[in-house]
């Protein structure tokens, strides 16, 4: 029973995570981005589509992650060079995706694939408990997991993410120091967004390997909220995208159960319970200094530099 | 060469035509995206403004959309004049209807205290609504956008099980649906057409804002706080009052909305009473700048696209997200146009 639930909260919480992770780079820049939502099914649509025609799944991820990365240049054009409202621009890119995923997707409804198998790892594999849950996964999730190691080392091991973080700090500093501000921004809003396509992907190449409209139900939103509880740290991600996942698993198995309470109202638990963690993570950074990139949502011109 | 360099004061002429050239704008890239998912745009937009606006049946439609977009529209407006993010007008639309469907179905009241109670209802509970997320940004400084945001699915996810739950109607054929409103608490109806008093009541509102926002110190001290929130803070105006008065304000808007949905079109609570209007207001709002007549006058444009992208459905069986495509579009023209309001284009000779 444990191993089941544990097993079903890494699935749920894999296209959170990638998502997080994703937002995390943006933000990290000083691009926040609201239209995660959006690029997630983006992605899920243009991933499902490409692993249906060509009967390739690695095709579906590349293609979830490249076209993600184009809605995302949108944005990161508006944003970085032109300088515009990056909360009105997100948003406009969730209603964006929303709507031409509803348009294009409808020649994909009903149709099927054969998702991602279970990899199993030897040995680990075999550890009581949480073996199965944990090394006998699909190739996505652990390509996530060490996307959270990379993205670690990236921040805090390497010159490039160095930078990184300082154009999300203080771009005018970094600019006199001689970074690009502008492509390191529009450089991570570009990665960001196809690790937001990659979330996507997962939903409809190994989560439930179909496509419907608006598949991802908010899991966008949810992921945005994340990076606040994770403080801007892909460490934290996996914690908070597990945490998610596990809410969702058990959400799913009280209904697979016949729970007396109404599938309406279990609905709403993961929304509540982001909510609750929301107001604890926000509670907690208020105390400390805050981890939230300084130039956080603030465009950057050089002629305003001070 | 080209270089962009910052225009001393913002263009007059840009300013004014920006928001047209927008909507052309997003209309033209729309068209080429229809004409890759094979569909003919010609034949699409004139579908869309023949069901709108080419018949008086379709004029009082567009009326009809409008009213929840002015509504919900001014309240996400009055909370960006301060600067606050209501994404959530969606869910408040939502708790409002079913605030004033709890007085309509529960409380026994009839006739015009039965709709001025409704009325009530729809506004405290849309209000308590958006003041939670009020509440959470004024007390520890949380996000607003997220909380909104996820409070729409939370609403939409209760109204769900109240209607398929303890308010179904027993006598439904188990429709999720709650009973039909005694005929005395539904909104009555001009020249056979569906639009509703709730018309009337929304452009009431417009100028209620606009006296609210203009010629009251309230007003005055939510354009100050929006303006410069330091000015505000030395000249002794309480930030975090004004926060939750404002989303309040703003989600009890959304929640009238709701109340016009109820009470004036459907006649009863049930699911789907909101086409995205409470993300349509964004748009709304942020078209329309600053002014409440603004809103009045963008909400008619929006109620067109809806209610063409409405008959897409029908004419061209296709989904009702599309419309979506063109909101996000106008946006992302409006935010590009923006720029060359605040930025004039220089050429450099080379050599210089």
């Amino acid at each position: 029973m444990i191993e089941i639930l544990l097993f079903a909260t890494i699935k749920a919480g894999t296209p959170l995570l990638f998502a997080t992770l994703g937002a995390i780079l943006m933000e990290r820049s000083g691009v926040i981005n609201l239209g995660v939502e959006g690029l997630m099914l983006v992605g899920a649509l243009t991933g499902f589509a490409a692993a249906h025609t060509t009967d390739s799944l690695f095709m579906g991820v590349i293609t979830a992650f490249f076209a993600a990365m184009a809605a995302g240049a949108i944005h990161g054009f508006i944003c970085v060079y032109l300088r515009g409202n990056q909360i009105v621009s997100g948003l406009s890119l969730t209603m964006f995706g929303i709507g031409i995923t509803s348009l294009f997707g409808r020649s994909f409804v009903g149709l099927t694939i054969s998702g991602f198998s279970k990899v199993e790892i030897p040995v680990l594999s075999k550890i009581p408990y949480i073996g199965q849950a944990l090394f006998n996964q699909d190739v996505l999730v652990y390509f996530s997991i060490l996307l959270v190691v990379a993205i670690h080392i990236f921040f805090y091991r390497t010159k490039t993410g160095l930078y990184l973080r300082s154009v999300g700090e203080n771009p005018g500093a970094a600019d006199t120091s001689g970074i690009n501000v502008g492509l390191y921004r529009m450089s991570a809003v570009l990665v960001g967004s196809g690790l937001a396509g990659l979330g996507g992907a997962y939903l409809s190449l190994a989560y439930t390997p179909f496509w419907v409209e608006n598949m991802t139900a908010g899991r966008g939103w949810i992921a945005v909220a994340l990076v606040i509880f994770a403080q801007w740290n892909s460490t934290r991600a996996m914690a908070g995208a597990y945490l998610f996942g596990g809410i969702n698993a058990v959400q799913l198995r009280m209904q697979a159960m016949g729970t007396s309470l109404s599938p309406h109202l279990l609905m709403m638990l993961p929304y509540l319970f982001t909510i609750a963690v929301l107001v604890i993570a926000t509670l907690r950074l208020e105390k400390g200094s805050t981890p939230e990139p300084e130039a956080l949502g603030t465009p950057y011109d050089r002629e305003d530099r001070k | 060469m080209i270089r962009f360099e910052k225009r001393k004061d913002a263009s007059k002429l840009f300013t004014a035509v920006a928001p047209f050239m927008s909507v052309i704008f997003a209309l033209v890239t729309a068209a080429v995206i229809m004409l890759f998912a094979g569909i003919n745009p010609i034949a699409a937009y004139a579908g869309m403004i023949k069901e709108s606006l080419g018949s008086f049946y379709g004029v009082s439609e567009t009326l009809v959309k409008s009213t929840p977009l002015i509504l919900t529209g001014l309240g996400v407006s009055i909370a960006f004049r301060m600067k606050i993010w209501n994404i959530g007008a969606d869910g408040q639309l939502y708790m409002g209807a079913m605030g004033a469907s709890y007085v309509a179905l529960y409380s026994g009241l009839t006739g015009f205290t039965g709709i001025a109670a409704m009325f009530a209802a729809a506004a405290v509970t849309g209000g308590l609504w958006a003041g939670v997320s009020g509440f959470l940004k004024a007390k520890a400084n949380v996000n607003e956008i997220i909380v909104t945001l996820l409070m729409n699915y939370i609403a939409i996810a209760w109204v769900s099980y109240l209607v398929y739950g303890p308010w179904k109607d027993p006598n439904g054929f188990n429709f999720p649906l709650t009973p039909r409103f005694s005929p005395d608490l539904v909104l009555s109806t001009f020249f056979n057409t569906r639009l509703h008093t709730g018309f009337i009541i929304a452009l009431a509102l417009v100028a209620f804002v606009y006296i609210f926002m203009e010629k009251t110190v309230w007003g005055y001290e939510i354009k100050v706080i929006g303006n410069n929130p330091k000015a505000a803070k030395y000249a002794g105006i309480s930030i975090d009052r004004k926060i939750i008065g404002v989303m309040f304000l703003s989600g009890a808007l959304a929640g009238i909305a709701g109340f016009g949905e109820v009470a004036g079109v459907q006649g009863r609570l049930q699911e789907g009473i909101s086409h995205g209007y409470g993300y349509t207001a964004i748009i709304v709002a942020w078209l329309a700048g600053r002014s409440a007549i603004g809103v009045l006058v963008v909400s008619v444009i929006m109620a067109v696209i809806l209610v063409g992208g409405d008959s897409l459905q029908i004419l061209m069986q296709l989904p009702v997200a599309f419309v979506n495509l063109f909101q996000g579009l106008i946006l992302f023209f409006i935010l590009a146009s923006d720029f060359f309001i605040h930025n004039r284009p220089v050429i450099i000779r080379s050599g210089k």
